[in-house]
């Protein structure tokens, strides 16, 4: 008998076989779809301090092999998530990860803070969005400011933090020894590339936003490449994410160094893709005769 | 609220009933069953680079058969794919998605433009009152006979080709048109002018509105539209037209 289970930054999964942040709300839409107690963890939607209205319309836009969106981390606000979407996630046996999201340090660490005393058990701060003016990404590319953020949230926190990193830098290990410098639990890699459409038709952009993050399997290959690097520059375990639609995609992506994955945008395709992507990963445990999944984190040759 | 189902269903039969516009029967196991008018279905491209289903509006609802009929016109790469189907292929199809019309017993004035026009159909089938029917067309008909059976059909053309030369609101002032409720589908100009009209009118006015999805449950907030009100679900003033939509009260959203 194989085991799916997992330790992250000390807190057990039964899977490590979890939903990416945006793509699946708080999980009550999926949950028609999906049996959340087969998940490792539901990562919810970003929420911030207050509500959020995101960006105007159109806000999403198909590309070949993947899509732009420029949601603008529209959220309810912590209050309601707290009397609304934890309650609903805790009738479920997964693990909880808040995505948390701001405008400034200080909005990052008011969340944690509001947090510390529900039952959620990790935080992944969003430092990476790249479809907000003030914050995410803001916070995301320069090494000194995730460090400083890192510290900063930590201190607040309760729970474990993942920091959320982009990709939209040059170096990402240099953003990853910064997160770890600054005292992260864990990293999440990697949030959306920043792309554009354009119609020709009408000459203008596809998205109101102009730009979006890029997703789904058009930037896997890229999220790897990043998991691998990351894996050999710091010691703090990898959820890996980025285009995985399979379960072959998602053992890459352990064997190049994560410890978790993250099914997004593959969710819109088939909404019971992380399901696919569970049955599938524990098929390949038992035909290689893998008694953990944790033996393939960083097992490429 | 009925259950969404994702199902592989049988194409029946595919027609071309105007240049680019398709019109598909699809045998279903469950979604005919649970599905009303002015809801919609999302269709999955089988070429796997598309990634986002299709949302595409429900034009017919045959219980007895199963079978659900969708009209639509070829606007890209995926409704290129669906377009070029055959009877006896198999397609993936959620739904049925979205709230549907609020079918209210008085007086109706069923308004559609466009590629907005198949979802009126099904509403002009389930209403069971006196029903006037208004359809705009840039030029071609289409389905404009089949509304015959359920009420009177007013025709405006953009080109004068048919009926009226002009806008379907010119129709509906030309003829002094009323009734209770308004019920409206097509481009946004159009509905723009219909929810000002049913203000000054005092007629109680629905419309159907779209918008570039990405998941089609209310998951990922894609297709918001803005709302008067805070909405209760998202906390502020965006309404998830795939979810608390795609049928609003004119006045509740502004578009």
């Amino acid at each position: 008998m194989s085991s799916m289970r997992i330790s992250l930054a000390g807190v057990t999964l039964k899977s490590p076989v979890m939903t990416a942040s945006g793509t699946f709300g708080s999980g009550e839409e999926f949950s028609e779809f999906v049996d959340l107690n087969r998940l490792g963890a539901v990562v919810t939607k970003g929420v911030a301090n207050v509500p959020w209205e995101g960006n105007p319309t159109p806000r999403v836009a198909e590309v070949c092999g993947g899509m732009l969106n420029a949601i603008g981390l529209q959220n309810p606000g912590i209050d309601l998530f707290i009397r609304r979407d934890i309650p609903f996630l805790k009738q479920y046996d997964t693990r909880i990860i808040v995505n948390v999201c701001g405008r400034s340090v200080a909005d990052y660490c008011e969340v944690a803070e509001r947090l510390s005393d529900q039952p959620v058990d990790l935080l992944e701060m969003n430092i990476s969005c790249p479809n907000v003016k003030e914050g995410g990404i803001a916070f995301g590319q320069n090494p000194k400011s995730v460090e400083e953020i890192t510290k900063e949230v930590k201190r607040h926190a309760a729970q474990p933090v993942i920091m959320k990193l982009s990709p939209n830098v040059t170096d990402i290990t240099e953003t990853a020894r910064a997160a770890e410098a600054g005292g992260a639990d864990a990293l999440s890699l990697i949030n959306t590339l920043t792309g554009m459409k354009i119609d020709v038709h009408t000459r203008r952009f596809a998205l109101a936003n102009r730009t979006g993050g890029l997703s789904g399997p058009a930037i896997h290959p890229i999220a790897v490449r990043m998991v691998y690097q990351t894996a050999r520059a710091v010691k703090l375990p990898i959820i890996g994410m980025g285009g995985i639609q399979t379960a072959e995609d998602a053992i890459e992506m352990m064997l190049a160094g994560a410890t978790a994955v993250s099914v997004g945008t593959a969710n819109f395709q088939n909404p019971a893709a992380v399901i696919a992507v569970t049955e599938g990963m524990e098929a390949y445990l038992i035909e290689h005769g893998i008694a953990e999944v944790s033996e393939l984190t960083g097992a490429v040759e | 609220m009925t259950k969404r189902q994702k199902e592989q269903a049988l194409l029946l039969s595919k027609n071309e009933i105007a240049p680019g516009i398709f019109d598909i029967r699809l045998h279903t196991e469950r979604i005919a069953g649970a599905a009303r008018a002015g809801q919609f279905v999302a269709l999955y491209c089988k070429d796997e680079s598309r990634l986002l289903p299709r949302p595409i509006s429900i034009c017919e609802i045959d219980r007895k058969e199963h079978a659900i009929r969708l009209v639509f016109r070829v606007a890209g790469k995926g409704t290129e794919e669906f377009s070029r189907m055959e009877a006896g292929m198999r397609i993936d199809v959620m739904g049925p998605l979205g709230n549907g019309f609020s079918k209210k017993k008085e007086t109706a004035l069923l308004v559609g433009g466009g590629i907005g026009i198949p979802p009126m159909l099904a509403l002009a089938q389930e209403l069971e009152c006196e029903k006037q029917i208004v359809l705009g067309y840039r030029d071609a008909l289409f389905l404009q006979r089949e509304f015959e059976a359920y009420g009177t059909v007013s025709i405006a053309t953009e080109d004068g080709s048919a009926g009226t030369k002009g806008t379907v609101l010119d129709v509906i002032q030309n003829k002094r048109l009323h009734a209770q409720t308004l019920y409206a589908c097509g481009p946004l100009p159009m509905l723009r002018a219909l929810k000002q009209y049913a203000a000054e009118q005092g007629i109680e006015c629905q419309v159907s509105l779209e918008e570039r999805m990405a998941c089609g449950i209310g998951a990922c907030l894609g297709c918001v539209c803005k709302s008067k009100e805070i909405d209760a679900h998202t906390n502020v003033n965006n309404k998830r037209i795939c979810k608390e939509g795609p049928v609003f009260a004119a006045e509740e959203v502004e578009f």
